[in-house]
C-alpha cells in the first residue's frame, strides 16, 4: 500500500472552489485552510512531485491567457490523476496480448505494451524539476518530447480534462464548456433546433449531476471502490 | 460439460436481429426460445449516457477489446497486428447490441444493388470491372425485398418523405431511390441550420436534395406491436450513445417491450457463446450437417453446453464468421484458387467527410443521429461512369447529430498555420469550435478477391481460441471514387459561402485508427448456389439446414445505404420463411 499522495493548490488559483474527491465522490468544497487558502487533493495515482510536472506541462498545452481559463482552472491534472487511478489507466479495455509491434505503420494506432499508468510514470521520471522551469523552458522542454507517446497522451488527456463533464473531475465550474459555448447534457433543444440560424445560442450550461438531480458513480469511481 | 434442457430455437446475439427474429417466432409459434448475450443487460437508464468521456471517448457500450480483439492485414503477404482499441468501426455489445448506439440513419440499399455485377456489366461491359473484384449479384432482388423494407419502416418507425411512391417521383423525397409501396409512416424529422444551407446550395447547383430518413421520432410513435415512443428532443448525445428519453429506435425500445413480455422467451446475459456444436452427414446430400446447440462460458467462466433443435447465429458481422471458423463449420475461403466461401467478400462502407469553415455560428450541440440533408445524385449507377476510372458511388450530404468538445475542439483551417498545442492553439480552436461543420460522403465498397476473413495464426483470446483476421486495404477504385466525390464536395462548400473548405486528404491505407463507419459486410455472403456462398437466399447455411445466419455479414457487397435497414428487411423475410416453410417440413430450403 503506497503513502498516500496530496497535491497542494492555491485556492486563489481555482477560484477558491474546487470540485474534487475526498471520500471518491464529487463535492464541492471551499478552501480548507481559511489563512493560508491552499487546498489538499488527495491522488489516486500521481504522486506529489508527478502530479506538480502534469499540471505545469497540461497549463503549457491549454494555457491560461487572455481567451480565458486554461487548465489550471479547470483542475486538469486531478481529471489525468483519476483516469490513471481506473481503469483507462490500466488497459482495461485494451488488447494487451503480444507480440508487440513498436514500429507497425501509424495506422495500426498504438501498439506498444506500455499501459497509460507505465507511460506516464516513465515518462515523468524523465522531467523531474519540469515545474521549476520557466514558461520559455517549459515550452522548449515540450518541443522536444512533442512525438513521443507521453506527449500524445498529455495532450489528448488535457483536452478531455478541460471538456469532459465536471463528475470526472476536471472541468471545474464548467470553465471549459463556457470558453467554446457548449451548455452540457441540455435536455431538450426541440424548441431552439429551427430557430437561430446563424447566430451563437448558447444556454447556460448544466452538468450531467445538475441535469439528473443525483450523484453520478463514474467508472473511475467504481474502481476505486473496488479495490477498497 | 454441464449440459441444459434442450430448448427449441437458440438465438446467439440479442441486438437488432436476435431480438427481431425472437418476436417474430415467439409471436406466431409456441416453440420455447433461449436468446444468449454476452454482454450486460439494458442499462436500468440511459439518461447517464449524456455523458462525452463515458460513452463517446471510452466506449462504454462497445464490443471490449481486451476480450474480443481481431486482427488485421493489408494482404496476404505480410503479418498482422491487433487492432488493440476500435476506431475506424464500432461494434456493440449488450442487450441491444451495435443498434443501441447507432447513429440512427434508415435508407433503403439501391435496387440495383442486388445485381451490381449484372447492371455493370450490362452498361459498361465487363472490362470495366476492376482486374481483381469478385463482385456477384446477391440472387435476391430489391422488388422482393420491397415489402420487408415497408414493414421495418412501419416497425421501428421511420421519419422521413419518399421520392418513388410507386413508381411515381415525388419531388423533395429522395427521387432516386428504388419504388416505395408505402410512404415513411412519420414526417421527416426538422432540418438544423447547417444542414438547411447545404439543402439551399445543393438544390441550386442542380442537385436533388432531400431530408434524411432516420429513425429519429419527429413526433409520437406508436408501433404496430403496440409500443410508444417520444419525439426526439435533438438533445445532441446520440450516436455512440444510447437515448436518454428512449425517442431513438433502439433494439431496446423496440423490439425488447415485446419479446420481454413473452413467457416462452428466456434472455441470458453474460455468456459468451464459444462453439456450434454440430455432426455431418446428418440428412442425405453432400452436405447434411446439423447443428446440435452451442456451448457457451456462463459468467463464473464454466463452460457449459446448451442444445437445441434450431439455432439463429445473430451477431454482429465479426461474431458470426468468427463462430463459424472457431466451429469449423464451411469451408474458409482460399483468395489464390477462389475455393471456399467463408470469409469471402469482407467490405466496409465507405465513410469520409470535407471539413466547411463557415463565417457564422453552428449551433452545434444540437441535433440527433441522421438529422439533415442527403442528396443520391452520385449514388450508384445514378451518373453515367463511362468517362471516370470507377464504376458505382455514393450518398453526399449534411447532418448534425450533435458534437460535444473533446471529440470536436481543435478543427482548424488548413490555411492557419499555428502549432497543436499553446495559446495560439487554443484561441484559435476556439474561434473555430463552432464554425466547422461537415459535409459526408457514404459509399459503396466492392469486394476484392483479397478482402476476406480468416483466423489469425498468432493472436489469441483469452480462452485461447485465435482472433479473427481481416485481410483488407483500398484500391484504385476507391481512391477515385472518393477522389472525385472530394471535389464535388468541395465545390459545394465553397457555394455555401465557406470561409475555408479543407477536402479529405484521400484513402492511403486501411486505417485502423479513423473512424469509418461500423458497417462491415460479409464473409458469410448469401448465393443461389453453395459453391458461391455460405448462406441460401433464406440465410439458411448451406452445409448445416437447422442453422440460420443473419446480419450484414450475408450481404455480398456494401451498398452506399447505411445496412440496418437492408439487415431488418431480411431478417423480417427470413422469420416469414421460418414460420410459413421451415418449421412446417424442417430441411433444406428449395
Amino acid at each position: 500500500m503506497r503513502r498516500r499522495q496530496f497535491l497542494v493548490l492555491s485556492a486563489a488559483s481555482i477560484g477558491g472552489v474546487v470540485v474534487y474527491s475526498l471520500d471518491r465522490r464529487t463535492s464541492r468544497i471551499f478552501a480548507q485552510e481559511k489563512s493560508t487558502q491552499t487546498l489538499k487533493i488527495p491522488l489516486r495515482f500521481f504522486t506529489e512531485e508527478e502530479a506538480l510536472i502534469v499540471a505545469a506541462a497540461a497549463a503549457r498545452i491549454f494555457p491560461t491567457d487572455d481567451s480565458g481559463p486554461g487548465a489550471k482552472e479547470a483542475g486538469v491534472v486531478i481529471y489525468i490523476d483519476r483516469q490513471l487511478g481506473g481503469p483507462w489507466g490500466r488497459d482495461r479495455f485494451r488488447y494487451t496480448q503480444g507480440p508487440f509491434d513498436e514500429n507497425a505503420p501509424r495506422e495500426f494506432g498504438y501498439q506498444g505494451k506500455a499501459t497509460p499508468r507505465e507511460t506516464y510514470r516513465a515518462g515523468l521520471a524523465t522531467l523531474k524539476g519540469f515545474d521549476k522551469l520557466s514558461p520559455e523552458e517549459q515550452d522548449k522542454k515540450l518541443h522536444e518530447i512533442e512525438n513521443t507517446h507521453l506527449f500524445a497522451l498529455l495532450r489528448q488527456n488535457a483536452i478531455e480534462g478541460m471538456f469532459s463533464d465536471p463528475v470526472h473531475g476536471g472541468n471545474v465550474d464548467m470553465v471549459g464548456w463556457q470558453l467554446v459555448g457548449f451548455p452540457g447534457p441540455r435536455m431538450s433543444n426541440r424548441d431552439d433546433l429551427t430557430k437561430h440560424f446563424g447566430e451563437a445560442f448558447r444556454p447556460k450550461p448544466i452538468s450531467l449531476e445538475q441535469a439528473i438531480g443525483r450523484k453520478v458513480r463514474t467508472a473511475e469511481d467504481a474502481d476505486q471502490d473496488s479495490k477498497s | 460439460m454441464k449440459t441444459l434442457p434442450s430448448t427449441d430455437v437458440l438465438i446467439i446475439g440479442s441486438g437488432w436481429t436476435g431480438l427481431l427474429m425472437a418476436k417474430e417466432l415467439s409471436g406466431r409459434t409456441p416453440l420455447s426460445i433461449t436468446i444468449l448475450e454476452r454482454g450486460r443487460p439494458r442499462m436500468a437508464e440511459y439518461i447517464t449516457g449524456m455523458d462525452e468521456l463515458e460513452f463517446f471517448v471510452r466506449m462504454h457500450m462497445m464490443q471490449d477489446p481486451s476480450t474480443d480483439a481481431i486482427a488485421l492485414r493489408y494482404n496476404a503477404n505480410e503479418r498482422s497486428r491487433p487492432v488493440r482499441q476500435f476506431g475506424a468501426f464500432l461494434p456493440g455489445t449488450g442487450v441491444g447490441g451495435t443498434g443501441e448506439h447507432w447513429g440512427a440513419v434508415y435508407p433503403r440499399l439501391m435496387p440495383d444493388c442486388f445485381e451490381m455485377y449484372s447492371k455493370t456489366v450490362e452498361r459498361y461491359g465487363k472490362q470495366k470491372l476492376p482486374e481483381d473484384h469478385s463482385i456477384q449479384d446477391w440472387g435476391i432482388t430489391y422488388d422482393e425485398l420491397e415489402p420487408y423494407y415497408a414493414r421495418s419502416e412501419r416497425e421501428v418507425g421511420i421519419s422521413g418523405k419518399a421520392g418513388n411512391l410507386n413508381g411515381k417521383k415525388i419531388e423533395g423525397g429522395n427521387v432516386f431511390e428504388g419504388w416505395r409501396s408505402s410512404e415513411y409512416p412519420m414526417p421527416p424529422t426538422m432540418v438544423p441550420y447547417f444542414p438547411t444551407l447545404f439543402g439551399a446550395t445543393a438544390k441550386s447547383l442542380g442537385y436533388h436534395p432531400f431530408i434524411n430518413a432516420t429513425a429519429i421520432p419527429s413526433e409520437e410513435y406508436t408501433s404496430p406491436d403496440g409500443v410508444t415512443r417520444p419525439p426526439c428532443a435533438f438533445c445532441g448525445f446520440c450516436e455512440r450513445t444510447p437515448c436518454m428519453i428512449g425517442a431513438k429506435a433502439q433494439p431496446s425500445s423496440v423490439y425488447l417491450p415485446v419479446v420481454q413480455k413473452r413467457k416462452t422467451v428466456s434472455l441470458r446475459t453474460g455468456v459468451t457463446v464459444r462453439r456450434i456444436i454440430h455432426e455431418k452427414g446428418h440428412e442425405k446430400g453432400p452436405n447434411g450437417g446439423r447443428a446440435r446447440g452451442v456451448t457457451y462460458f456462463d459468467e463464473s467462466g464454466e463452460e457449459i453446453f446448451q442444445p437445441a433443435d434450431l439455432v439463429i447465429l445473430a451477431t454482429y458481422t465479426l461474431g458470426n464468421n468468427h463462430l463459424l471458423f472457431l466451429s469449423g463449420i464451411g469451408t474458409p475461403y482460399d483468395p489464390s484458387s477462389g475455393n471456399g466461401t467463408l470469409g469471402k467478400n469482407l467490405t466496409h462502407q465507405l465513410q469520409f467527410g470535407v471539413n466547411v469553415f463557415m463565417e457564422k455560428p453552428l449551433n452545434r450541440f444540437m441535433g440527433a443521429g441522421g438529422t439533415g440533408i442527403r442528396m443520391a445524385d452520385f449514388d450508384a449507377d445514378v451518373f453515367d461512369h463511362s468517362n471516370v476510372g470507377f464504376i458505382r458511388g455514393g450518398v453526399i450530404g449534411a447532418t448534425m447529430t450533435g458534437v460535444q468538445p473533446v471529440s470536436g475542439f481543435g478543427e482548424l483551417p488548413r490555411s492557419l498555420k499555428v502549432p497543436r498545442w499553446g495559446s495560439a492553439w487554443k484561441k484559435a480552436s476556439m474561434e473555430w469550435y463552432d464554425r466547422v461543420a461537415n459535409i459526408g460522403f457514404g459509399g459503396e465498397h466492392i469486394p476484392y478477391v483479397g478482402n476476406y476473413f480468416d483466423l489469425d495464426p498468432t493472436y489469441k483470446n483469452p480462452a485461447g481460441d485465435p482472433l479473427l483476421r481481416m485481410t483488407i486495404n483500398w484500391r484504385e477504385n476507391e481512391r477515385k471514387l472518393v477522389e472525385f466525390m472530394n471535389s464535388k464536395m468541395v465545390e459545394i462548400g465553397r457555394a455555401m459561402g465557406a470561409k475555408e473548405v479543407n477536402p479529405f486528404p484521400g484513402y492511403g491505407n486501411y486505417d485502423v485508427t479513423r473512424y469509418q463507419s461500423t458497417h462491415l459486410q460479409g464473409g458469410t455472403i448469401m448465393a443461389a448456389t453453395p459453391d458461391r456462398g455460405v448462406v441460401n437466399l433464406h440465410q439458411q447455411h448451406w452445409d448445416i439446414s437447422n442453422l440460420f445466419v443473419i446480419g450484414a455479414s450475408t450481404f455480398p457487397n456494401s451498398g452506399a445505404a447505411n445496412p440496418t435497414p437492408t439487415i431488418l428487411a431480411l431478417t423480417y423475410r427470413t422469420a416469414d420463411t421460418l414460420v410459413d416453410k421451415y418449421l412446417k417440413k424442417p430441411g433444406m430450403l428449395a
